[in-house]
């Protein structure tokens, strides 16, 4: 019996919520007493696998054929299945982002075993295994048993955090036995976000909304965000005019997020929008309109202009910085 | 081609969530029911692809699995422009029962839609699975959907960016915002028609269910916010990086 945890990496780097997951397993793999192993797909090297062992993963598969960064849904479940039978894994992790949303159903049902999604934390009960996670789009809890011997989670980023916890790295290779013609998924073009924090592996999140009044006001929203190195989010209907991209929407029918802080500028705080943006940390609220609902849900907040306040606010992280 | 769009049927986005006094079970008293978000811009989409010039679309199917009370919603989706649909008679138990009901009126398909989530259990779940009962390809966080001389274009949303694929039939594509503009919205017209169009109910398969809720919790309630003056920025970015200590 063992833990396997699907690391996911991005251009050969491994992003921050592999390294949660990585802690993740461990503490996991700690608490039933079994061994714990990480599984890489695609092109990574030693230096950035050795990585995981500072918290707490040693054993670490690598299947590094390049086929795999096509993100084909149908091989990586099928790579994936294959390393859980190789370690033995009773418990498989995944991380609830795009990629890990993708496989996990695919692989729950190669490996017979019950899948519960965007579990919060350490399971609440090993035996019944029982895992806590959030239903009704951040309006409840569910604590969820899984009947199976093997059992597949996806971890919500940012719901326990990165722990270091060094041990001795072992890096093995590992072969799937897919060939080329198992992935059939083909790439025409990539657009790729650079020199920009993922949302879903942000700490920070500074998020604005209609009363932001126009695309072209974003300049100090994207400078508080460079300067806090923080992710960029919006409200849907900025998003649906076109002000902002689609992956930056959050509620709802966007993105779930729980960063440690999220900043809300000129958002009205509807029911759809808290959905996606709940389980935060602490909240902030900038919006002119002291009875926005925003302020229900909101840490702190300041009633005021926007356009007033964030010049305030750079100016305040740029002093407290120096 | 034919197109299979799976109808969710959950609670109105506006739902005061409630229990049952053990809190083993959702309240649905005086729930509003609707066409889950997802759903709702995926049929959108699989309409506008089959109304396109040169379309090959034969027909849209749409399938739910639920009792009588989900015929509503299955009857909206008709309403808006679905061919035929199909009913599996039994409770949504746990995703992969509700799967595995589907996987046997999912047959024979070429593309088939899931939205990436359902607004009520947030599994992500049902679309990947079925997709691997019936050993088909899959791509989520599908974005942007393009039929252009018989070849299938797809756009989806990666942890980083966005990418464009070329895919083969039988695909099935798990989909998000972006993939519509804005649903469809049945006219009176289509609400007339939809009353005579087939829904054919079906027995469920005997599947053992892998997961159970055992009881549900409503998130700890908040503390009040704290309000700090407009012109005090400084003294937001201290309590944050010494109070809240999150800076
Ligand atoms: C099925 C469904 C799903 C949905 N899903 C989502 C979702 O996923 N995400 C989402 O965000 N929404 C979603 N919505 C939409 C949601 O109901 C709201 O319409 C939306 O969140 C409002 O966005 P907003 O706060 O940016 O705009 P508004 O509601 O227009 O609010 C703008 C706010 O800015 C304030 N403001 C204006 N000018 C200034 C200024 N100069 N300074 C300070 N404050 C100012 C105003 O007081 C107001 O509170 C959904 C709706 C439905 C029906």
């Amino acid at each position: 019996m063992s833990v396997l945890v699907y690391t996911e990496n991005w251009d050969g780097k491994f992003k921050k919520v592999s390294f949660e997951l990585a802690s993740y397993a461990a503490k996991l793999a700690a608490e039933m007493g079994v061994s714990v192993s990480a599984i890489s797909l695609g092109p990574v090297e030693d230096s950035e696998l050795a990585k995981l062992a500072d918290y707490g993963v040693g054993r670490v598969l690598s299947a590094s054929c390049k086929d795999y960064n096509s993100l084909d849904n149908q091989a990586i479940a099928t790579a994936v299945a294959a390393a859980a039978k190789h370690v033995n894994a009773s418990v498989v992790i995944l991380a609830q982002s795009n990629l890990g949303k993708a496989i996990a159903p695919r692989l729950s049902v190669k490996l017979k075993a019950g899948l519960v999604s965007g579990v919060q934390g350490l399971p609440v009960s090993l035996s019944p295994f029982t895992v806590k996670k959030m239903v009704f789009t951040g309006k409840a809890f569910a604590n969820t048993t899984i009947h199976t011997a093997i059992k597949v989670i996806t971890l919500a980023p940012n719901s326990f955090g990165v722990i270091e916890n060094k041990v001795q790295e072992a890096i093995e290779k590992f072969d799937a036995g897919l060939t080329e013609a198992d992935f059939t998924t083909k790439i025409e073009s990539t657009n790729k976000v650079t020199g920009k924090v993922l949302l879903n592996d942000a700490d920070i999140v500074v998020s604005a909304g209609r009363g932001m009044k126009a695309s072209e006001n974003w300049g100090p929203i994207e400078e508080l965000a460079t300067l806090l190195g923080a992710g960029l989010a919006c409200s849907r209907p900025v998003s649906d005019e076109g002000w902002r991209s689609h992956g930056e929407h959050v509620g709802q029918t966007g993105k779930i997020i729980s960063p440690n802080l999220y900043f809300a500028f000129g958002i009205s705080g509807a029911i759809q929008h808290l959905g996606g943006v709940s389980s935060s940390k602490c909240i902030v609220a900038i919006n002119k309109d002291k009875d926005a609902p925003i302020f229900e849900a909101a840490d702190y907040g300041i009633v005021g202009d926007v356009f007033k306040v964030l010049p305030q606010l750079i100016e305040a992280v740029k002093e407290s910085k120096s | 081609m034919k197109i299979l769009v799976l109808i969710g049927n959950v609670p109105d986005t506006t739902t005061k969530v409630k229990f049952n006094a053990d809190k083993t079970a959702f309240d649905t008293n005086g729930v509003q029911w609707i066409i889950n978000p997802w759903d709702e811009l995926a049929l959108t989409r699989a309409l506008e692809l089959k109304e396109a010039a040169g379309s090959t679309i034969e027909s849209i199917f749409v399938a739910n699995v639920g009792r009588s009370e989900t015929e509503g919603t299955l009857r909206k989706a008709l309403a808006v422009g679905a061919d035929e649909a199909i009913r599996v008679d039994t409770d949504p138990k746990d995703a992969f029962y509700v799967a595995s009901q589907l996987a046997q009126v999912a047959k024979g398909f070429d593309l088939i839609f899931a939205g990436i989530e359902a607004s009520d259990y947030n599994g992500a779940a049902v679309g990947g699975m079925l997709a691997e009962l019936l050993g088909i390809q899959s791509v989520s966080a599908v974005s942007g959907i393009q039929i252009e001389s018989g070849n299938l274009k797809i756009s989806r949303e990666i942890d980083g960016g966005s990418q464009t694929l070329a895919m083969n039939l039988p695909l099935l594509a798990i989909v998000q915002k972006g993939i519509a503009k804005e649903p469809r919205i049945p006219a009176m017209r289509g609400i007339m028609m939809a009353r005579s169009k087939k829904l054919t109910v079906v027995a469920p398969m005997e599947v053992e269910t892998l997961t159970s809720i055992v009881t549900f919790e409503s998130p700890a309630p908040k503390a009040a916010c704290k309000m700090v003056a407009e012109d005090q920025a400084r003294e937001l970015i201290r309590l944050l990086h010494e109070e809240a200590k999150v800076l």
